[in-house]
């Protein structure tokens, strides 16, 4: 269909979803962009947060993304990512536990290097409970 | 004459070996195709973060400076060689044409009169070039991908790169790996990845109408924030590569010595069942032999 856009969803290990939709929403860095068929090209980054596919006025799927790279194109929209999980996999004690262990790297962490490392970690897993916090206000 | 029961011993241990070297041969087959379905599902990512960098970087060259990954420090005295290899041998000369090529690197840029530093993946690479190079491994990683090779695994090492680049500890990096092309041959490849060589215009060109595109944040900051990426999705794909010729190598190797094994069979067979009948022979004329004389 004409008014469909070509969707991908791609991490360093493999092709996780490739299906026409009609609208996806991206947490871009620089704000949330909802993505339809005939958007102008563009190439963004991608902060931790939630990607919603929409199937008419519906969120079909909600997933999850570390991170990464979204590029645009009048048919397409690519993500590289590269974590990705569906919002249903993630278990909300689990994240929190996450949380509390980086928190402990955290202030574990001797060098720079690793104090960035650390920090690069919990805000992704932050993410994760803010996206999950929020799935459930719904 | 040769002794009937070591022979047979002989036999026995010959037939043990074929034993295990098919099995090897069987498992590393099971291996391979892990490993080349691994490979080919790294592909997309590859390819589109290919695509992005290209119109990336026709953005960023019109505009005069780009990144250090991608324009280099502008000077060329220090080069860092990533050798990757296997952890274990027994795949025929996979590891063995490793390090020589990594030799003959080392050796072509000594000879021009600039420093060499390497940094090594499995252990039969350590191993091999610590006995003339010592001094220049700066890291070695070994037990990478164990189990199952991961991005992770690849963004360790890329990490450790980076880290070093950032230092200004080197101006060119190249990884010298093992290309797999069938699971009998695979190609020593050395590919340089920082300056990172934008896969050429040719790519672009084919594209009908390239879409000019808008972005955000800024070229500048995207191209930062990708081209570190874009390491790492080398790496793994140079780490994948490797890991799917080793199992070739080894596949071919054990069927090497599974034939020869069995090669070897027949013919200690022959000389058993030769060696039984001579001394049936032996024995008879005895025994005639002693008849007649009474």
């Amino acid at each position: 269909m004409a008014d469909k856009v070509e969707f991908e969803l791609v991490s360093p290990e493999k092709l996780l979803k490739s299906q026409p939709v009609d609208m996806v929403v991206v947490p871009g860095s620089e704000g949330d962009f909802g993505v339809l068929a005939g958007h102008s090209p563009m190439i963004s980054t991608v902060r931790p947060g939630v990607i919603d596919v929409y199937e008419g006025d519906r969120i079909v799927d909600r997933v999850f993304v570390a991170g990464g790279f979204a590029e645009v194109t009048e048919a397409r929209c690519t993500v590289l990512a590269e974590e990705a999980v569906a919002l249903t996999d993630l278990d909300r004690a689990t994240v929190e536990k996450q949380i509390k262990d980086l928190s402990e790297d955290l202030d574990d962490s001797k060098s720079d290097a690793e104090r960035a490392a650390a920090e690069a970690k919990l805000a992704v897993a932050r993410a994760k409970l803010d996206a999950l916090t929020q799935a459930s206000a719904h | 004459m040769p002794n009937l029961k070591d022979l047979k011993n002989r036999i026995a241990s010959v037939q043990s070996t074929r034993k295990i070297t098919s099995a090897m041969k069987m498992v590393a087959a099971s291996k391979l195709r892990r490993a080349q379905e691994q490979a080919e599902a790294s592909g997309p990512y590859a390819e589109r973060m290919g695509r992005m960098l290209s119109s990336l970087a026709a953005n960023v060259q019109d505009s005069g400076n780009g990144p250090k990954l991608m324009t280099g420090t502008g000077a060329d005295k220090v080069h860092l060689l990533v050798v990757i290899s296997s952890d274990r041998g027994l795949c025929g000369a996979f590891n063995g044409s490793i390090v020589r090529e990594a030799k003959r690197q080392i050796t072509r840029l000594q000879g021009e009169g600039k420093t060499v530093k390497l940094l090594t993946v499995g252990r039969k690479a350590r191993d091999q070039l610590r006995r003339e190079y010592a001094s220049l491994i700066v890291e070695s990683y070994e037990d990478v991908g164990r189990r199952r090779l991961g991005f992770s695994d690849a963004d360790m090492v890329a990490t450790k790169v980076l880290a070093m680049f950032d230092a200004g500890e080197f101006d060119v990096c190249s990884v010298v790996f093992n290309k797999f092309k069938s699971a009998i041959s695979q190609i020593v490849t050395v590919q340089q990845l920082i300056p990172f060589a934008v896969p050429g215009e040719a790519a672009a060109a084919t594209d009908e109408v390239k879409p000019l595109y808008e972005f955000e944040p800024d070229e500048e900051q995207i191209l930062a924030e990708l081209l570190p990426r874009n390491l790492s999705i080398q790496i793994y794909r140079a780490l994948l590569e490797s890991a799917a010729s080793e199992q070739g190598a080894r596949m071919t190797a054990m069927d090497n010595a599974t034939r020869n094994a069995g090669d070897m069979i027949n013919k200690l067979t022959i000389t058993y069942n030769r060696t039984r009948q001579a001394y049936i022979t032996k024995e008879l004329i005895e025994i005639i032999s002693g008849a007649e004389a009474l």
